[in-house]
């Protein structure tokens, strides 16, 4: 891999390797939030708390514990996946908008616990974090997490998970479990937001609590919705496009953010449901260039 | 001392009820969390302080212009961002649109006035009163009487006139409102704007108080307003009134008795406790699930 890496930097620019670098991170983070959001139907507005518990971990552990790479990467992503099963136990007595609140103040909540942890270098953040993310890594992590996704979805868990979305009342009644499976989803979700979280901390080598702030959660959820909820290939979409876009509306300097609002609501304006609402790796594989594809929705 | 921080706490509620009081109604109607509200706050302290200091009209007017402004400013973006959606697609992609709505608002301000803080010109005079050991300042009493006036005042419109009764003949049922002859369209357009003229009041106000101004400005306030909807239970009126005034005494309390580094934490903090034991938040309806 370290040759591969070599080869690699040494034939494409900085630039693009480093969005290439930041794709791969995003699309790890916005699966993690497809699996919560798209598949099973709980809103969360709050993926970049995750993210930053797996951050911190990660960097603390192998700064100042001397953690190998994969070690403090998976600490960091466990360390998260329990805060999801915290976070996730709310959802036994909340749904929609009162639950995308819980998750809103519970990642404010963590932001302002990390402006005030010693360890974490408080509001300074923590800098000097050993640059061991590089383009393998980040892709390898991401292709092992694009195959389990689409393992997991196919599965009787990924099955379940579809059905409290469609209609929780019916999935309770075909004895699925649904608090378990809402649980278990906040789960793997929130690990795979620490992992995300864990690369890029070890990539950025700096990292402040304002990086892991309401708009990143929000940034994150953008492209689950914007590529189409529930889907594998959209989120990858929508995660290649919303890391792509701030650098292409390059061009238009200080008018980027206006561009990148007014994008989202036009968006939203003609694909209301994504622009892969529910489309499966399956079948796109199966179905590519065939009429439209079958949605996987009633 | 307890008595002085009751009553900032009671000046921060009210701000914070006055925005809250535009996301329950919207929600109310079309379920819709208007992530803009935020903005419309802020735009509204801006054009108060456009109308004061370019034009040189004095504070009550351009509170007054402010609202109107936002009144339009809501309705418009209610036009071009919401309604098209409405519909047919899911509550997730109205949302998302209302996210690319406030994003570009907040970088339109960024735009137009930079982002440094700005101030308003001593427009309140700044007397302060003392009654007892309690001390209090004149915009304090402003504050606190402007959002009872508007407050009681929203209650009697929803309560007493016909748009009120159409709003909340919409609140139940849209599409059976709609079938009983009520123009649909015009009544959430008249809440967007009630809702963003409250907004801009609060916004107006806030700036004065805390003698700040800047583009930023909506984001934590309309998140803090929204939990504060979601604490009273939101879609409900009172409730939005009743969550924002105890979000408001809750955060002061929090700050002035336990620690201020974690103020931001406590208001979330009290919103998820409340959320555990009450689900349907304090005086919100449990709606059971048909199958």
């Amino acid at each position: 891999m370290n040759i591969l890496d070599a080869i690699i930097s040494q034939y494409i620019d900085p630039y693009y390797l480093r969005i290439m670098i930041l794709i791969g991170i995003n699309i790890i983070l916005a699966l993690g939030i497809n699996l919560i959001t798209g598949v099973t139907g709980q809103l969360t507005m709050g993926h970049a708390g995750f993210m930053s518990i797996g951050a911190y971990t990660s960097a603390i552990l192998s700064m100042q514990f001397g953690f190998s790479y994969v070690l403090a990467l998976l600490a960091g992503a466990v360390m998260a996946a329990l805060f999801g099963i915290i976070i996730g136990i709310p959802t036994l007595r909340l749904d929609g908008d009162y639950l995308a609140m819980v998750t809103i103040g519970a990642a404010e909540i963590i932001r302002v616990f990390f402006l005030n942890f010693e360890p974490g270098g408080k509001a300074v953040g923590l800098a000097g974090i050993p640059q061991h993310t590089t383009f393998m890594t980040v892709w390898v992590v991401a292709l092992i997490v694009i195959l389990f996704n689409a393992r997991l979805l196919n599965s009787r868990i990924g099955r379940a998970f579809y059905a409290i979305r469609e209609n929780e009342i019916a999935a309770a009644a075909s004895a699925i479990d649904t608090t378990r499976m809402k649980i278990l989803a906040f789960m793997v979700g929130a690990f795979l937001g620490g992992l995300g979280g864990g690369l890029y901390a070890h990539y950025m080598y700096y990292i402040n609590p304002q990086d892991f702030g309401f708009m990143k959660s929000i940034e994150l959820l953008n492209m689950v919705v914007l590529g189409g909820m529930g889907s594998i290939p959209g989120t990858i979409l929508g995660a290649c496009i919303l890391t792509l876009a701030p650098e292409l509306l390059r061009i238009v300097a200080e008018y980027r953010l206006l561009f990148y609002g007014a994008l989202l609501v036009i968006l939203m304006i003609f694909r209301p449901n994504g622009l892969l609402g529910d489309v499966r790796i399956y079948d796109l594989r199966k179905r590519w260039g065939k009429k439209e594809v079958e949605s996987c929705q009633s | 001392m307890f008595w002085e921080q009751l009553l900032n706490g009671l000046t921060l509620g009210s701000t914070y009820a006055l925005i809250a009081l535009g996301y329950t109604m919207v929600y109310g109607i079309v379920q819709l969390i208007n992530f803009a509200h935020g903005e419309i706050y802020m735009f509204g302290a801006f054009a108060g302080l456009f109308l004061v200091s370019f034009c040189g009209v004095n504070i009550v007017l351009a509170l007054l212009g402010a609202m109107a402004f936002c009144m339009l400013l809501g309705m418009l973006i209610e036009r071009i961002a919401y309604r098209p959606l409405r519909g047919k697609s899911s509550r997730l992609s109205a949302l998302i649109s209302a996210i690319g709505v406030s994003i570009f608002l907040s970088t339109l301000m960024v735009l137009l006035a930079e982002t440094n803080t700005r101030r308003y010109p001593d427009v309140v005079p700044n007397h302060s009163f003392h009654l007892g050991s309690l001390d209090f300042s004149l915009m304090q009493i402003i504050i606190l009487l402007f959002s009872a006036v508007l407050m009681v005042g929203l209650q009697l419109m929803v309560q007493k006139t016909r748009i009120g009764k159409a709003m909340r003949a919409c609140s139940q049922d849209l599409d059976a409102a709609y079938l009983m002859g009520i123009n649909v369209n015009r009544v959430i357009s008249f809440t967007f704007a009630v809702g963003s003229a409250l907004a801009a009041a609060g916004g107006v106000m806030v700036a004065i108080y805390y003698n700040a101004v800047w583009p930023y400005m909506g984001t934590m306030a309309g998140l803090k307003a929204f939990s504060a909807a979601v604490l009273g239970g939101i879609g409900s009126i009172p409730g939005a009134m009743i969550g924002g005034l105890s979000l408001g005494v809750l955060e002061i309390m929090g700050v002035a008795y336990l620690s201020s580094s974690y103020k931001d934490a406590i208001a979330f903090g009290i919103l998820i406790l409340v959320l555990l034991i009450r689900p349907q938040g304090l005086l919100g309806q449990k709606i059971s699930k048909k199958v």
